[in-house]
């Protein structure tokens, strides 16, 4: 039979027959892979929390038809279980591991760059490093950026005329110039733009100093850029609790 | 897999196929067999399904799943009106039952809050619990959601909830291991729980 070796994220966790469950996840080298966890759900199971979303692990794995089989975890942090004890925090959890699955369409696809976002996502996240709001805004934007979808913030994206500009369109790729906006543009506060821009940069300075109305302005903004991008919405996102 | 076969076969592949934790393969295992089966098998499989969606309805105080308008523990006179074990499914309710260790009564949330499948506090049936707890005889809630992290996140969320009403809340807590669902620990693991339950208000 075929092993292999990885570190992997739980992205969610499936029921399957009696006491088993299929188990997805985002692998450092295998991209997004589906394994099952034979007698996972049994309290007395041998790999217990260690399969609960949000878990970093190191995996072992044999290859079947349709699903691998887990045949050996070892924990390498529970960011899962730190998170659950705030339920808003859990709620931005959510809405990252939904992302990076909805990133990462093909299954065993290298997904490095989205892997180690995960990973820094929830790492801030459990650290309660910043502000849990804007973190979930900047790994969207950074995920947005990684499938090839990053939005301008200041050149106009179609004529490339350097900005500011006032005018955002979701269809038209992010700023936008007064001659080149589609009809249905947005004209968010030019703050919220830099919050963006900052955000996109991981620019944590910038970011942490923004005010809260231009904070929500921008949450709004990247959801809906999100939504644009992605052909079913993500079903997490409107459970999230914001600041 | 789907449409592999015609009519009336393929149908019920794809509804045995919709049952959870069945997967396409299972579900063309089953439907096969039901297929091969005596008619007086698969008559009584079609009757019982008829009847409990005929007879068993939810308990209007509880949620739990009853013949009646109100299920066999809420008509109870000897339970106590002062306690309510909030659990995520009818079959948590046995679960518990089994242990004897616990005399009130229970609320069941047909689930837990999983954002990733749409799953919110608007899902489930807490709103129901909150108009029970404005019943003043009730002072102790038990939290007894599956020892996994959405049993977990749905407890917190409950906690937060319950406590600017100053009632007394506790969470099952040890000899769970966390990633299990609540029906498969044994009695003494699940009565241990019961004994060592914790304050999560304090
Ligand atoms: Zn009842």
């Amino acid at each position: 039979m075929s092993l292999y070796r990885d570190e992997a994220i739980v992205l969610r966790t499936q029921k399957l027959g009696e006491a088993d469950r299929i188990v997805t996840m985002l692998t450092r080298d295998h991209g997004r892979i589906r394994g099952v966890a034979k007698g996972v759900r049994r309290t007395k199971s041998k790999f217990g929390a260690r399969l609960e979303p949000g878990s970093h692990v190191d995996i072992q794995l044999y290859v079947g038809k349709t699903f691998d089989t887990v045949t050996q975890v070892e924990a390498i942090m529970n960011y899962g279980e730190n998170i659950s004890h705030d339920y808003q925090r859990w709620t931005i959890a959510s809405a990252i591991l939904e992302t990076a699955e909805r990133f990462t369409s093909q299954e065993h696809e290298p997904a490095l760059q989205e892997f180690l976002l995960v990973v820094g996502g929830l790492k801030a996240l459990a650290e309660n490093r910043y502000d849990s709001s804007l973190i979930l805004d900047a790994f969207l934007l950074r995920s947005l950026a990684i499938g090839g979808y990053e939005p301008s913030m200041t050149t106009c994206s179609r004529c490339e005329k350097p900005g500011p500009h006032r005018y955002f369109s979701l269809v038209g790729g992010g700023s936008v110039c007064i001659d080149c906006r589609p009809s249905a543009s947005a004209t968010p506060a030019p703050e919220t733009l830099n919050l963006m821009s900052a955000l996109l940069k991981m620019d944590w300075e910038v970011a942490n100093s923004s005010e809260g109305k231009h904070q929500r302005e921008a949450s709004g903004l990247i959801a809906a850029y999100l939504q644009w991008h992605l052909e079913r919405g993500l079903r997490s996102l409107p459970l999230v609790e914001r600041r | 897999m789907s449409g592999m076969y015609e009519g009336a076969i393929q149908d019920l592949i794809d509804a045995l196929g919709r049952l959870p934790g069945i997967g396409p393969k299972s579900a063309q295992r089953i439907a096969f067999h039901i297929l091969q089966s005596d008619a007086e098998i698969a008559g009584a499989l079609v009757d019982a399904i008829r009847t409990v969606k005929e007879r068993v309805k939810f308990c209007t105080e509880c949620g739990n799943v009853s013949e009646e308008m109100q299920c066999r523990i809420c008509r109870d006179p000897r339970r106590e009106n002062t306690s309510i074990c909030v659990v995520e499914e009818s079959k948590d309710v046995i679960a518990i039952e089994r242990t004897r260790e616990f005399r009130g009564k229970y609320h069941v949330l047909g689930g837990a809050i999983s954002p990733i499948d749409g799953i919110g506090p608007e899902q489930l049936r807490i709103r129901e619990l909150m108009t029970r707890l404005a019943d003043s005889s009730v002072t102790e809630i038990i939290l007894a959601t599956d020892p996994n992290l959405e049993g977990e996140a749905t407890a917190t969320y409950l906690a937060r909830l319950i406590k600017p009403l100053g009632l007394k809340v506790s969470r099952l807590a040890s000899g769970l291991p966390v990633g299990g669902d609540l029906e498969y620990a044994d009695e003494v693991t699940l009565g241990r729980a019961f004994e060592g339950r914790r304050t999560v208000n304090e």
